[in-house]
């Protein structure tokens, strides 16, 4: 187990390079020089323009030069908590993404867990009762939720909102947003929670459901089934201990896979609903051509994913015997 | 050298055949495609999936002709206006009213009075604005409008310039339903390329292809699409940036197709069938073509199939988002982008529509991909 | 499921009391004190979208108290579903019709009509398990993957006779050793995939015994099992019958392990039973023509401990005067790295499946190769078709233009050769592509050395002749035919480049017994017609004996002894092949208990079990 955990590790650790790799060449890729758009953008902001001050940019990252060297010092900026400068913001990347990252953090972690409530007992109960009018519909809501793209329902659910006369959009109205922890504030966010939290979470849950419904039709059939039953076990106590941890196993190797389709809806739906996530700061970032701060938020991201991916992976060698020894 | 057999009661020779075979098969002449065909046809919801597809795709196709006006007829002082839908009465067959914007000066809201006194009579067949079928034939005559070629009519709406939304979502389809095609094409290729040489080979070559797409899968697609959509000029026409978006959503797409057929070619390798036909002589193209891709080419399509809608959403969402096409190119995504702002929504909700023709679309895609999944295997032990 | 409280615990016995007091029938219904299940007019549907099948339909027996009753039967009669009638576990969309199953657990004890208890009550579950047990045939399948052995039979114990976690551990414990698992506190942790398939089947034994039940059903348990392991599960269950008095329903469709454990025969066939009796009026009396005609189906023997010389049906085989051989192996290696290509057992290791091998096939003869799984055998046989590349040695085909190594040659070197040797496949339904006519599947051969198509069709026709199909099946595709016409057309497939040796890779062993005998007739036509020299790869020996001149025994990868057949199985030399033939059940109830059991250990002598 140990040497699985550690052999896991290295490729993590691999992964995060090669990303790392991928990420700089994306943000690299658009035409236009970042100093130049930095020069421009501070004088629109009425700002002087000191040479002095750019030069000391063009040296510590290396613009202008090559690939390979704009890279290396990036790279090892990073590790120095230098993330490189926003010019949108006037601000280093590491402050703009501390701040707003705890927030994506509960919203997505919130929003998984509540997928994984809904969608795992939802999935075995449409498996064990296919065709029911159960099935028919979990099938159903799931076939609609699928379709439904993100922000479509941002924005349907947002419009009914807005006439009802709620408070939609933020994280936290106005009252609170700016006001120290409590009891209140906290209720102030669950209510404004809810809804990024359904809007982002239903599509996923609705795919959860499908794979393992999948997963445990094909497993309901297999003879070490009938042994169970065939042993005097209960319908619903042999159904919950053997096919449903078998059938489970599967969803658990891809589990990490779900959180870059966390990512991918928090996006669109923060930019839709306008929470102060570090979704539609990267979306801003991408439009304006902010390359670090694009750069340093698509490579947290990443991280964050390759973490979760990693999780995954332990967890399922934990769950799977026939994966600890190897012989899946 | 032959065996005894005591002869009582049957005959048994070496020559007789013997048991029957399988009960449930109905046709012996059947081929495999027939027998999938006929599985098909009994999934309810997948043939209706289907026939909603093929309509979507021939409205599409003659887009010009369904749709009563051009896609990007401005008229400013109907921006906004709402739907109008037709009636019907002896004197004047089908008609509407047209009305007229008017900004009311308490609310600062525009409001729309219907003038009772004129009717825009509409016909089927009219004649109208100027077009090319299929983008070569000049034609003018429309499905369904208005009798008089200088009216006009909204049946769903009006969007911010004041054009038609309804033509503008019937000509959206074109783009909206051919990049999910063509994306999923080119994903498809690329799968079948890296996935066969993954699969067929085997080795250390499959290692790396399956790191490489663990890789890419870790990294969240949408920022992936955003940062490569971003480095698109704005320059560019909506042509060679159509082409380039179909380009970026298919260089993430092909990793899922790619895995699939990977592992269906790993299993149809170990079929005996295909040592037999190694044996038999067949060079490895033959056995791929004859042997190994009929094998699993009724999975691919409905892997195909279930591909197309998460093309389609993704073009509608990076253009939604402003990365993706822009005007005066006409998708879903690009209409949609004018219900992006609450204020404008809640005056204008219709401006929601072109979503109904996204979701409509990915459902009937899902419908036909299950249905399809479902009948691949003749002798699957589903139900 | 747990009981998590004394509280549901009890109200689960007490619905169970309820519905098994409702299910009680008269006392009288079942006169005999010593028969602990009687089936009556069993009728059991399988209804599908298409079709209803009857599989069980109209089944009546009586099983003895302490004896067991065997049900023997081909593929499709019932067997299997009539046993799991008996719990109520048959298979989606399988359901119990009618009919009455009878249950007394002793002598004294109230009568149950199980096939009138609920299937989701309580009282069907207390009986599952805990007074009918059943054991089946595939234990890798039938046993969770991810739990332990240990858990497993705790559960059970749990389920029916609940004590504390140490007692019942130990319970288990001791019930693995009893059925014969080496350091069985060991086992008891580990998983199912850690043990070879011997020990899961004990393992699974151990799981329905361990609650004492009155009855044990077993579905077929040794048909997956090699065969010097199914002699040692069937004396495992002789001693347990034995010493527990244990009254059991044993499946098969194997008339010679009928011969050694059965005291009550029922014969089924198309859901319904053709013949019933003693053991030994079955085989020395057989009333009805299909029981006949599975007899039939054995060898032919006549003679006490140890297989003599043939018997009188069988011809004796002209002495032959040695032949030039087709075909010589000379030291061949194959090892297999494991981790890619042919997955070998899913380990990482290598595995070293054919050691310094050396055999001749003489020409125009049959030579059988026999061993068990991991023996190396179907390695052999695919390497003599060059599937594999042997990693060293030869293999020396001689024609009449002069003799060529194989293994030395590139792919395209071999093209021409690949007409001369081929092969027929043990799967009917995985050797036939499905998407494919019989024509084209019998014609590709000829397709792939450019023949042309009117004549490919004509030697299509041909083909389909001389191996007993119409030809006008030649348009149908092979989801059309039946396993036995299925593997006819393999033969065709083989025969149409007009080969000189044939690999026949456990040719026979997927059909029905019916079926086997037909098969080997055309293969035997076959080979006087054409000419053919035939490499026999199987594991049962009784097929090799019947169609073999000489026979070459394989184990771990090497050929522990090569000889003429009848030598062979009449005065075999090596430990190996001796224990082989020790294992083979005999065909006769009359000699059972007249032939010891022998273990062959590579590194010891022989021992005696």
């Amino acid at each position: 187990m140990l040497k699985f955990a550690a052999q896991r590790l290295v490729y993590a650790v691999a992964t995060v390079v090669v990303i790392s790799f991928v990420v700089f060449f994306i943000i690299q890729l658009p035409p236009g020089d970042y100093l130049t758009t930095l020069t421009a953008q501070m004088q629109q902001q009425g700002q002087t323009v000191d040479q002095a001050y750019l030069d000391a940019l063009r040296a510590r990252y290396g613009i202008g030069q090559s690939f390979f060297v704009q890279y290396t010092k990036w790279a090892t900026g990073l590790f120095h908590g230098d993330w490189g400068l926003s010019f949108q913001y006037m601000q280093p990347v590491s402050t703009l993404i501390a701040s707003r990252l705890p927030m994506t953090l509960l919203l997505g972690i919130a929003t998984l867990l509540m997928s994984w409530v809904l969608a795992l007992p939802g999935g075995v109960y449409s498996a064990v009762r296919q065709r029911s009018w159960g099935d028919y519909t979990i099938s159903g809501l799931s076939f609609v939720a699928l379709a439904v793209p993100g922000f479509l329902g941002a924005l349907v659910l947002a419009y009914f909102g807005f006439r009802v006369g709620m408070n939609v959009g933020g994280l936290f109205s106005s009252a609170y947003a700016n006001a120290p922890w409590s009891p209140g504030k906290v209720i102030d966010l669950l209510k404004h929670l809810w809804m990024p939290m359904v809007l982002i979470g239903f599509a996923g849950t609705a795919s959860i459901i499908r794979i393992v419904r999948a997963n445990l039709l094909d497993e309901l059939h297999k003879p070490y089934v009938t042994t169970a039953r065939a042993k005097g076990m209960s319908e619903s106590g042999l159904i919950l201990k053997y096919p449903v941890r078998i059938a489970l196993n599967p969803f658990f190797s891809t589990v990490g896979w779900h959180l870059p389709a966390i990512f991918d809806g928090e996006v669109i739906v923060a930019q839709v609903l306008a929470l102060g996530t570090v979704g539609p700061l990267m979306l801003g970032a991408l439009q304006a051509q902010d390359m670090y701060l694009a750069g340093g938020i698509l490579l947290i991201v990443s991280i964050l994913t390759v973490i979760g991916t990693f999780i995954s992976d332990l967890l399922l060698a934990a769950v799977d015997p026939r994966v600890r020894f190897g012989r899946a | 050298m032959t065996l005894q057999l005591p002869t009582l009661g049957e005959e048994l020779t070496s020559r007789q055949p013997d048991q029957p075979a399988d009960p449930r098969v109905q046709d012996t002449h059947a081929s495999q495609s027939r027998l999938i065909w006929r599985r098909f046809r009994r999934h309810r919801l997948a043939v209706i999936g289907g026939i909603v597809l093929v309509l979507m795709y021939l409205v599409a196709l003659f887009a010009g002709f369904v749709a009563p006006f051009g896609s990007n007829t401005f008229q400013a002082d109907q921006a906004l206006r709402p739907p109008q839908l037709p009636k019907f009465s002896l004197a004047h067959g089908f008609y509407v009213h047209p009305s007229v914007g008017k900004t009311n000066i308490q609310t600062m809201d525009r409001e729309f009075v219907e003038d009772r006194n004129t009717y825009v009579e509409l016909r089927f067949f009219v004649r109208g604005d100027k077009y090319k079928l299929f983008g070569v034939i000049p034609a003018d005559r429309h499905l369904f409008g208005p009798k008089d070629p200088h009216q006009r009519w909204y049946l769903l709406g009006a969007d911010r310039a004041g054009s038609d939304l309804y033509s503008r979502i019937i000509y959206g389809s074109q783009i909206s339903l051919s990049i999910g095609l063509l994306g999923v094409g080119v994903s498809l290729v690329l799968g079948l390329l890296i996935g066969g040489v993954s699969g067929y080979f085997g080795g250390w070559a499959d290692t790396v292809i399956q790191r490489v797409i663990e890789l890419i899968i870790s990294i969240p697609t949408l920022p992936l699409w955003l940062g490569l959509a971003a480095s698109v000029p704005p320059q560019w026409g909506p042509t060679p940036t159509y082409f380039m978006i179909t380009i970026i959503l298919s260089l993430i797409g092909w990793t899922g197709l790619a895995r699939v057929i990977r592992g269906r070619l790993l299993q149809a390798r170990g079929e005996d069938f295909v040592l037999a036909a190694r044996l038999d002589g067949l060079g490895s193209g033959r056995i791929i073509g004859r042997h190994l891709l009929p094998s699993f080419a009724s999975h691919i399509i409905a892997t195909v199939s279930l591909a197309v809608p998460s093309m389609i959403l993704a073009e509608t969402a990076l253009s939604f988002l402003g990365l993706g096409l822009r005007a005066p190119a006409v998708s879903w995504g690009v209409l949609l982008q004018d219900a992006q702002s609450l204020q404008t929504l809640d005056s204008a909700p219709w401006l929601l529509l072109p979503g109904i023709a996204v979701v409509l679309a990915v459902v009937a895609f899902n419908f036909v991909g299950d249905g399809l999944r479902d009948s691949a295997d003749p002798y699957g032990r589903r139900d | 499921m747990r009981f998590f409280n004394a509280r549901a615990r009890a109200r689960f016995d007490h619905a169970a009391e309820v519905g098994l007091r409702e299910a009680t029938v008269a006392d009288d219904t079942l006169r005999e004190r010593d028969v602990v299940l009687s089936v009556r007019d069993l009728k059991t549907i399988f209804r599908t979208d298409d079709a209803e099948v009857k599989a069980v339909d109209g089944v009546s027996f009586d099983v003895r108290r302490g004896a067991t009753l065997c049900i023997v039967g081909e593929s499709g009669s019932g067997k299997s579903a009539t046993a799991r009638s008996i719990l109520q576990v048959v298979d989606n969309p399988g359901l119990v019709e009618s009919g009455q199953i009878l249950y007394r657990r002793g002598p004294d004890d109230r009568v149950i009509d199980i096939a009138a208890l609920d299937p989701r009550g309580a009282a069907l579950r207390t009986i599952r398990g805990g007074d009918i047990g059943l054991v089946f045939q595939e234990p890798m399948s039938s046993l969770s993957p991810v739990h332990t052995i240990g858990d497993q039979i705790v559960e059970v114990l749990r389920l029916h006779d609940p004590q504390t976690p140490a007692e019942m551990r130990a319970r288990a414990i001791d019930e693995l050793g009893r059925v014969g698992i080496p350091e069985a506190e060991e086992r008891f942790g580990a998983y199912t995939f850690q043990l070879s398939g011997g020990m899961r089947q004990r393992a699974m034994i151990a799981m329905a015994l361990v609650t004492r039940p009155a009855l044990l059903i077993a579905d077929e348990p040794t048909t997956a099992l090699d065969v010097t392991t199914q002699a040692q599960i069937l004396q495992l269950l002789a001693d347990l019958k034995s010493t527990l008095g244990m009254t059991m329903i044993f499946i098969t469709h194997d008339l010679g392990v009928v011969a050694e454990i059965a005291d009550d025969v029922i014969v089924m066939r198309h859901g319904t039973v053709v013949e019933a009796g003693p053991v030994d009026g079955i085989f020395h009396d057989p009333q009805h023509p299909y029981t006949r005609q599975l007899l039939a189906t054995l060898p032919q023997r006549s003679t006490l401990g140890g297989w003599a010389a043939a018997s009188k049906n069988t011809p004796e085989r002209p002495s032959e005067p040695t032949t030039a051989p087709i075909l010589e192996i000379e030291h061949l290696d194959v090892t297999f790295s494991g981790s890619s290509g042919r997955i070998f057992g899913g380990n990482r290791r290598a595995v070293h499946a054919v050691k310094d091998l050396s055999l001749a096939i003489p020409a125009g003869s049959t030579m059988g190769l026999v061993g068990e799984s991991g023996s190396g055998k179907t390695t052999l046989g695919r390497c003599v078709l060059r599937a594999y590349q042997p990693d060293s040695g030869a293999i020396r085909y001689h024609t009449d233009g002069g003799t060529v190594d194989l293994a030395r040659l590139t792919d395209q070197q071999l093209a021409p050769y690949r007409r001369e040797i081929r092969m027929i496949f043990q799967d009917p339904y995985g050797s036939l592509n499905p998407r494919l006519t019989v024509r084209q599947v019998i014609g590709d051969p000829l397709r792939a050395a450019g023949v042309e198509r009117a004549e490919i069709d004509a030697r299509v026709a041909q083909m389909l002749d001389l191996v007993g199909l119409r030809p006008d099946m030649a348009s149908r595709y092979p989801h059309a035919f039946s396993g036995g016409e299925r593997q006819r057309i393999g033969i065709a497939r083989a025969l149409i480049t007009r080969p000189r040796l044939v690999v026949a890779d456990e040719a026979v062993s997927a059909l029905d017994v019916s079926v086997r005998g037909q098969i080997l007739e055309l293969l035997a036509d076959l080979q006087s017609e054409l000419g053919l020299t035939y490499l026999f790869i199987s594991h049962d020996l009784s097929v090799v004996e019947r169609i073999c001149d000489r026979v070459a025994v394989m184990f771990h990868g090497q050929i522990v002894e090569e000889a003429k057949a009848s030598d062979i199985f009449t005065a075999p030399t090596h430990e190996y092949t001796k224990a082989l033939l020790s294992a083979i059940p005999l065909p006769d109830p009359r000699l059972r208990g007249t032939r010891e059991l022998l273990t062959y250990r590579p590194t010891d002598d022989m021992v005696s079990v």
